[in-house]
């Protein structure tokens, strides 16, 4: 038997390191899209338009990251959208109070601040067993209810937002926007505990099958509990991280933020059920999204197609992730043709 | 031969203590007592069958063990020390690994993080260590002898494999006791003895393995004792050399065939089904076979033998491969629920809360459910013929209800199938194909449910008859078709029928039974 499962092995393995270069592909389709819009208009390739590529996903890609957390266990986090709105504007607000406040506090307010939405979500859900797809729509009606009340019609003078928290939203440090670097660093020690340490692996096992991690003895309640207070602290953080890049905050900053955030992770190569994905792949996912956006402005190509094409990347990832699923069970198969099917 | 406790009457083929015994456990679930009498004893470096039909009590056993259900009585000792398992982390704990017949494993989670699920091997910082997982899962493998790589994803393992992941798991818990339920009822041959194998190596290892098969064939090739249960309680345990195949069928169905059953003798009539050569690829078989006018045929055989899969198709939920049924004549269209209904053939399936009612809607709208053609008014559905209608079954079948307005859910499951009936007799059928009619209700209400079995024959019905339990089989039917692994294997008139033949036809042990 040992003869004849080898082969089969090295082909599974081949299948598996194809799955696990998703994040490669997803470069790879930046790279193309970015080289053919740089042929057709080559200001797309200057400093300042790479800043703004990197810039203009930046908050995307902070908010994927911790939907990622999120949707690798089975659930989702409707809510990103509004916490961020929200987080926005009530540290704006403090500044407005405590002007000389020190402006690392502001960071810090806004992610304690979605830590608390996210715990209540991660509460909610996993003690009532409503589906967080429920539970977030209302939290995503409820904040941006609560944002709308205490904005009351106002918004925040960007003349009494600190010059150098400001700073964070549009300065560059050798080249590259302070945003780009602060996601790059909250993905970097994301992505590296997503692999290494019991608890983040938890996640992944129970997205993967919820079940059989309940069986094994995993604390499935407080892991999702966790996610969704990773979730809701980045969002608070990308709220905060939204004040000092726009300065004058409304009761509207960050509607629609949650869709974009799940196709980007989808496109990102996240399994939308749970079980795989990684926090890299969103981050791209987010970037290629945004990239797209810009080459069709450089392109003059009517922004109208904007949404259509985002859509359509979607459906393609999807589609990407079903064919490349049925590849690898369809070898499989093959490979145990004798096995008879009760 | 020291006997000190009567369940256990035979002792170890070691000297030393038992590593695992279970005593006159016994369980209930409401009124249905699973388990009598359940009592076990694991000696270290034993495989140690354990077998009884469906519905013997293994299942309750092995969750008893699994720590998913508590007995209500009786003890549990673990290497001699009385034990009480919370649940299945308790159980892993003691030393005690299920493997079941179809292993819940991680898609998404490579095998060794399957192996190490929850307990991943931590290095500096705590930080999971990969490469020891991997050497350790490769360890494990090994032992057992068989080459799977720990880097691979576990989805798409075949089901053998996934069983070799889940013992290597258990081997990694150190467990001192593997159960295994069932495992090679999925496996084909070639797979079979490699899981031998691996069941000789965890012997060597001085591990108790405790295996369950209904092909009484590898009890033979694999196990040292067996113990044999019935109608939820021990009936013996003996060396396998003591025992023949006919000794350990003759304890597992050896009981007295209660009158329970009022079925009438009728003269079958014409044909009314008439399958010829139906097969589906790896399900069943060139089965052929036909119910008549006034006639029940009994489908018997082992849980997963096909049973249900032929009925399917017959009704045209599953397509079949080859072959083809006829009704009153006319061929059937493959894959056609609703030529099959125009055909005149009504199908009660096994599961009634899944497949048979919507729990949750009225009873008088579940009733109707596959008559609302005829209930049409204008093209609407007529609200009185619907209740009217509901209402008349009720009365026929004595139906206990509240409301005809309550949903279906609050009644008990005797009086749920009672709704399932009445949606399917509404439609007059000529055919009538009931899978496991009477499983899970009170002894009453089975009563009354082959009585009307039993008058709808009478008034002409046909009756193919799908059941686990071999007293309803042969109280019920005219003629009793055995299925073994998605063939027919035998076919027995009412009268020369007898347990004990089915059963060895069912576990292919013999083929001169069949009259």
């Amino acid at each position: 038997m040992t003869s004849t499962t080898a082969p089969t092995l090295n082909r599974i393995s081949r299948a598996g390191s194809l799955l696990r270069a998703r994040e490669l592909g997803i470069g790879i389709v930046i790279v193309i899209v970015f080289g053919l819009t740089t042929l057709h208009n080559h200001a797309f390739a200057s400093e300042h338009s790479v800043q703004q590529l990197l810039a203009g996903a930046a908050l995307v890609a902070l908010l994927g990251v911790g939907e990622t957390l999120v949707i690798v266990t089975r659930n989702v986090d409707l809510s990103v959208g509004s916490v961020l709105g929200l987080s926005a504007y009530l540290v704006g607000d403090l500044f407005v109070h405590y002007p000389h406040m020190p402006v690392i506090l502001g960071f810090v307010t806004g992610t304690a601040i979605g830590a608390g939405i996210g715990a209540i979500n991660g509460l909610i859900t996993t003690v009532t067993r409503v589906p967080s797809l429920v539970v977030t729509l209302a939290a995503l009606y409820i904040v941006r209810g609560v944002d709308a009340v205490i904005v009351n019609g106002k918004q925040t003078d960007p003349t009494s937002i600190p010059r150098s928290f400001q700073a964070v939203g549009y300065e560059t440090i050798f080249g590259v926007p302070w945003l780009a670097v602060v996601v790059a660093v909250v993905i970097a020690i994301t992505g590296y505990a997503m692999r290494s340490f019991r608890s983040s692996r938890d996640l992944y096992a129970i997205g993967s099958n919820p079940d059989a991690a309940a069986l094994a003895g995993l604390p499935v309640g407080r892991r999702v509990f966790t996610a969704f207070v990773v979730s809701g602290a980045l969002a608070g953080l990308g709220g905060a991280l939204f004040l000092a890049e726009f300065a004058t905050i409304n009761a509207t900053g960050g509607t629609g933020y949650e869709l974009l955030v799940i196709s980007a992770v989808v496109v990102g190569g996240v399994a939308i059920f749970g079980g795989s994905g990684t926090v890299l792949g969103a981050a791209l996912g987010a970037l290629l999204l945004n990239t797209i956006n810009q080459a069709l402005v450089a392109s003059r190509i009517s922004s109208f197609w904007n949404q259509a094409i985002a859509g359509a990347l979607l459906l393609g990832a999807i589609a990407f992730d079903r064919w490349l699923g049925l590849r690898v069970s369809r070898r499989l198969q093959s490979a145990k043709g004798e096995r008879h099917v009760v | 031969m020291t006997a000190n406790h009567a369940a256990t009457a035979s002792p170890g083929p070691i000297g030393d203590a038992p590593l695992l015994e279970l005593v006159h456990a016994t369980k209930s679930f409401g009124a249905v007592k699973a388990l009598e009498d359940g009592s076990v004893r694991l000696y270290a470096g034993e495989a140690h069958a354990l077998v009884g039909e469906n519905g013997a009590g293994k299942s309750t056993l092995v969750k008893i063990l699994a720590g998913v259900h508590h007995p209500d009585s009786g003890e549990l000792l673990i290497g001699g020390v009385r034990t009480t398992l919370n649940g299945p982390a308790a159980s892993r704990a003691a030393g005690v690994s299920i493997i079941y017949q179809e292993p819940t494993l991680f898609p998404d989670l490579s095998i060794a993080e399957n192996i190490f699920v929850g307990r991943q091997i931590l290095g500096k910082g705590r930080q999971i260590d990969r490469t020891a997982m991997r050497r350790r899962a490769d360890a494990a493998f090994g032992r057992l002898g068989v080459a799977l790589d720990p880097n691979r994803l576990a989805r798409g393992l075949s089901v053998a494999d996934q069983q070799i992941v889940e013992i290597a798991k258990a081997i990694s818990f150190n467990a001192r006791v593997i159960v295994m339920d069932e495992p090679t009822a999925a496996l084909s041959s070639v797979e079979v003895d490699r899981l031998f194998a691996v069941v000789r190596a965890l012997r060597a290892d001085n591990t108790a393995v405790l295996f369950i098969s209904h092909r009484l064939e590898e009890v033979f090739a694999i196990c040292q004792r067996v113990t044999i249960m019935r109608d939820g309680r021990f009936v013996r345990t003996a060396p396998v050399e003591e025992l023949t195949i006919d000794d350990i069928i003759r304890s597992m169905v050896g009981r007295d065939l209660d009158t329970l059953f009022p079925k009438t003798e009728t003269a079958p009539g014409a044909e009314v089904l008439d399958v010829s050569r139906l097969t589906r690829e790896g399900v069943f078989t060139d089965v052929s076979f036909t119910v008549r006018r006034g006639e029940i045929v009994g489908l018997s055989g082992l849980v997963g033998a096909g049973r249900t899969e032929v009925a399917r198709a017959i009704f045209g939920i599953d397509r079949y491969d080859a072959g083809r049924v006829t009704v009153g004549g006319k061929l059937l269209p493959n894959g056609s629920p609703i030529a099959a209904m125009d055909a005149g053939i009504a199908f009660v399936p096994e599961d009634r809360r899944l497949q048979g009612l919507v729990t949750d809607m009225a009873i008088d709208h579940n009733v109707a459910l596959a008559s609302l053609g005829r209930l049409r008014w204008h093209g609407l559905i007529s609200r009185t013929r619907e209740r009217d209608l509901a209402a008349d079954w009720a009365v026929k079948l004595r139906l206990k209800f509240g409301r005809l307005k309550d949903p279906v859910s609050t009644l008990s499951g005797g009086n749920q199938q009672k709704v399932v009936l009445s949606k399917w007799l509404a439609r007059n059928p000529t055919l009538l194909i009931v899978d496991e009619p009477t499983r899970g209700i009170d002894v009453g209400t089975k009563a009354e449910v082959h009585r009307l079995l039993d008058a709808l024959v009478s008034q002409g019905v046909a009756v193919l008859m799908i059941s686990s339990e071999l007293p309803e089989i042969l109280g019920m039917a005219d003629r009793i078709l055995v299925l073994r692994e998605g063939r027919l294997v035998a076919e027995m008139p009412r009268d020369t029928a007898t347990e004990a033949a089915i059963m060895r036809a069912a576990t292919g042990q013999s083929v001169g039974s069949a009259a």
